[in-house]
């Protein structure tokens, strides 16, 4: 396998398909070496198997690929020597000692007897486990016993690691700290993939993948999603009723898209000339109060609910062409 | 192969065990226990059986046989009546095994040298015991009309008769013909079968089922270290109940040892290898705690206690049956095991059980080290 200077992952046509369900769908993606990639997707969207196929344990119905240089085909155990993974469930040994863990997965990484005690001391120090070194990992609350799940997977210092959502059920406090953690890790040069369902997360990644259904539906940093993929403009608009809004104006041919976030209504339109008067205007005809609109310049979490509302039309559409 | 990744494999699953009482209770417990219960429950020797008398002759002559069962290891009067429902009920409640009447006329017939009919009633539910019984009763009772015949011999002669036939028995092997020392060799291997295929069973299914299997297979750890590395602490654990069933054996029940102590040692070893696996390659398989138990326990339990010839011997069986019991490993080694305690005979001897049980071990370590995939499906 050639070595690829720029990429620490790149994945051709990847396909995965449990029986007839078709899990990832031909995606093709690169990883540039020393980035945070983030994989982001609904649940079920293919995010995990992906990674399952990417770390070797999962092996692919097609397309190529390689990690670290190594097949994903044939050189799987080559791969896992270099490379990182924390599970979605965090897989700790429940009822081992957070040291014995750490003995553990020192002894499966056969990390060097000189190098052990200050591997063992880091992990502990960067997990902030000092008080818990003898405590069973099963008591540790789910914070700690993460950062324990991390320390553990990056012990024989892999340049390339995968986190698969390894902040799902963690409380924002602590999420945002693990995000600290995993920037100091790429600081260092570790390349990190990670996936995640949380948009507010996306934004921390340098590059994103946005899955959906299996298939990689975009790609790029988060600010060239935002100004590449908003068709239009987005207004946030505050009026009563906002749900019975939404239906209502959804069909109006001068709005593209109309969602709900929170208590206000996202509009996107196309025509450059919209003003606030007119989606005002608009929704006073309809019979609702308008207190506020605004133009925003869109989250990610517009484009990506764009996107999914767009392809979900066009598969709708080649679902009545078929019929 | 990597000895550090193996260790490490094996302190982790040691703390497991020490960690989780239900293995110390599998492990170390039950083997005692069972040990303890069968080989006191599980005796088949026939003796004390309890029996009721009705005695309607109430003379010397029918004391007299009747204290000939008194006198008797085997039988074991407990109680007296003058009907027939009470020998019923007892029956029916289990309170005796067997009834004995003895006609009116007991003493006058006996007298008269007419024939005498003695009546014995017998709990017939327990086939093995009722026959068996049954032949000590007839045994009593036809010594103690001979010895009538032999009197009147002398008395018309003058001479001592000698019986023409005498049968001089000499008991091999276990000559006190206890059956606890034919039962506990075997007793040994049937549990060990059983512990062993159960201890491994959890142990790859359990890490499935909590994920941990996911996060070990993105580890450099290779195939065979994970199991030989689990397989090494249970490997352990289950000498130690060899040794244990050994040393019970000949401390609390004695059960005399008279082959070498490194054969059976060495044979244990070789068993436990293929057991061990058998439990592991079940848990490989079905990647279900629940399941892996119970397939576990399906398939050496009941095979090993009805089928390796324990305690119900083989040759009694019937031709297929006696085929089947081939596929059951646990059968070479109650063989072997019997063989080495009773007989005190070596490989000379046991060569083909050996190979057998080898053979079983290959193929179960082989099977398990093909069929674990350092992958998903």
């Amino acid at each position: 396998m050639r070595d690829d200077r720029e990429n620490a992952v790149v994945v051709r046509e990847l396909v995965k398909r449990f029986g007839d369900f078709t899990a990832v769908d031909g995606i093709s993606f690169e990883v540039k070496k020393g980035e945070v990639f983030g994989f982001l997707g609904p649940n079920g969207s293919g995010k995990s198997t992906t990674i399952r196929m990417l770390c070797g344990i999962l092996l692919p119905s097609k397309g190529t690929g390689t990690v670290a240089g190594y097949d994903i085909l044939t050189q799987t155990e080559a791969i896992k020597s270099h490379i990182g993974y924390m599970s979605q469930k965090f897989s700790l040994y429940q009822n081992l000692t957070v040291e014995e863990n750490i003995d553990f997965f020192s002894g499966i990484y056969q990390i060097p007897q000189e190098k052990k005690k200050d591997r063992k001391e880091w992990v502990i120090e960067m997990a902030h486990l000092q008080k818990y070194r003898g405590s069973p990992t099963g008591i540790l609350p789910g914070g700690l016993r993460q950062r324990l799940a991390l320390g553990c997977a990056v012990l024989h210092e892999p340049r390339l690691l995968f986190l698969d959502e390894p902040t799902s059920g963690v409380d924002p406090i602590n999420r945002r700290r693990f995000w600290d953690l995993i920037y100091e890790l790429s600081e260092q040069g570790v390349t990190v993939f990670v996936t995640t369902h949380y948009l507010d997360e996306a934004e921390n990644c340098n590059r994103l993948g946005l899955l959906y259904r299996g298939e990689l539906i975009a790609s790029g940093t988060p600010e060239q999603l935002k100004s590449e993929l908003t068709q239009g403009t987005v207004w946030e608009v505050f009026c009563d009723r906002p749900q019975d809004a939404m239906l209502e104006l959804e069909d109006q041919p001068e709005i593209h898209d109309i969602s709900l976030f929170g208590s206000s209504l996202h509009i996107v339109t196309g025509d450059a000339s919209t003003t606030e008067q007119r989606i005002s205007d608009l929704l006073n005809r309809n019979g609702y109060r308008v207190d506020r609109v605004e133009r925003i310049s869109p989250s990610l979490e517009d484009i990506f609910v764009g996107l999914i509302q767009s392809k979900e039309r066009s598969l709708q559409a080649q679902e009545e062409v078929k019929r | 192969m990597n000895f550090g990744r193996i260790s490490a494999m094996t302190r982790k699953e040691f703390i497991h065990v020490i960690r989780d009482p239900r293995s110390i209770i599998l492990g170390i417990a039950i083997p005692v226990i069972l040990l303890l219960l069968f080989a006191y429950a599980l005796t088949l020797d026939v003796d004390h059986v309890p029996v009721m008398v009705w005695d309607q002759s109430d003379s010397t002559a029918s004391r007299e046989f009747i204290s000939r069962f008194k006198a008797s290891r085997y039988f074991k009067i407990k109680g007296r009546t003058d009907n027939y429902r009470d020998v019923e009920q007892a029956i029916d409640r289990g309170d005796i095994l067997a009834g004995l009447v003895l006609p009116r006329d007991f003493a006058q017939r006996l007298e008269a040298r007419r024939p005498v009919q003695v009546q014995w009633l017998v709990d017939g539910s327990d086939a093995n015991t009722a026959t068996i019984a049954t032949g000590y009763a007839t045994a009593v009772t036809q010594a103690y009309s001979e010895e009538v015949v032999l009197q009147d011999i002398r008395k018309l002669t003058g001479k001592v008769l000698e019986r023409p036939l005498d049968v001089r028995p000499r008991v091999w092997f276990n000559a006190d013909m206890e059956s606890k020392n034919f039962i506990i060799p075997g007793l040994i291997a049937v549990i060990m079968m059983v512990i062993a295929a159960l201890l491994t069973s959890l142990t790859v299914a359990r890490e499935w089922e909590r994920g941990t299997m996911e996060q070990l297979i993105s580890t450099p750890v290779k195939g065979h270290e994970l199991i030989i590395g689990k397989l090494t602490p249970y490997f352990i654990i289950g000498m130690f109940d060899v040794l244990l069933a050994v040393l019970m054996g000949k401390f609390q029940f004695g059960v005399p040892l008279r082959g070498s102590v490194v054969l059976l040692f060495g044979m244990a070893a070789v068993f436990l290898l293929g057991a061990l696996s058998l439990g592991l390659l079940i848990s490989i398989f079905t990647k279900n705690q629940l399941l892996a138990n119970q397939l576990a326990l399906l398939t050496t339990f009941i095979p090993a206690f009805v089928l390796s010839g324990f305690a119900f011997p083989i040759n009694s069986m019937p031709k297929v049956v006696q085929w089947v019991t081939f596929l059951v490993p646990a059968r070479f080694l109650v063989h072997l095991f019997k063989g080495i305690y009773l007989k005190g005979v070596g490989l000379e001897t046991l060569y083909l059980e050996a190979g057998l049980l080898a053979l079983f071990a290959v193929a179960m370590v082989g099977l398990t080290l093909v069929k674990f995939k350092k992958k998903l499906e």
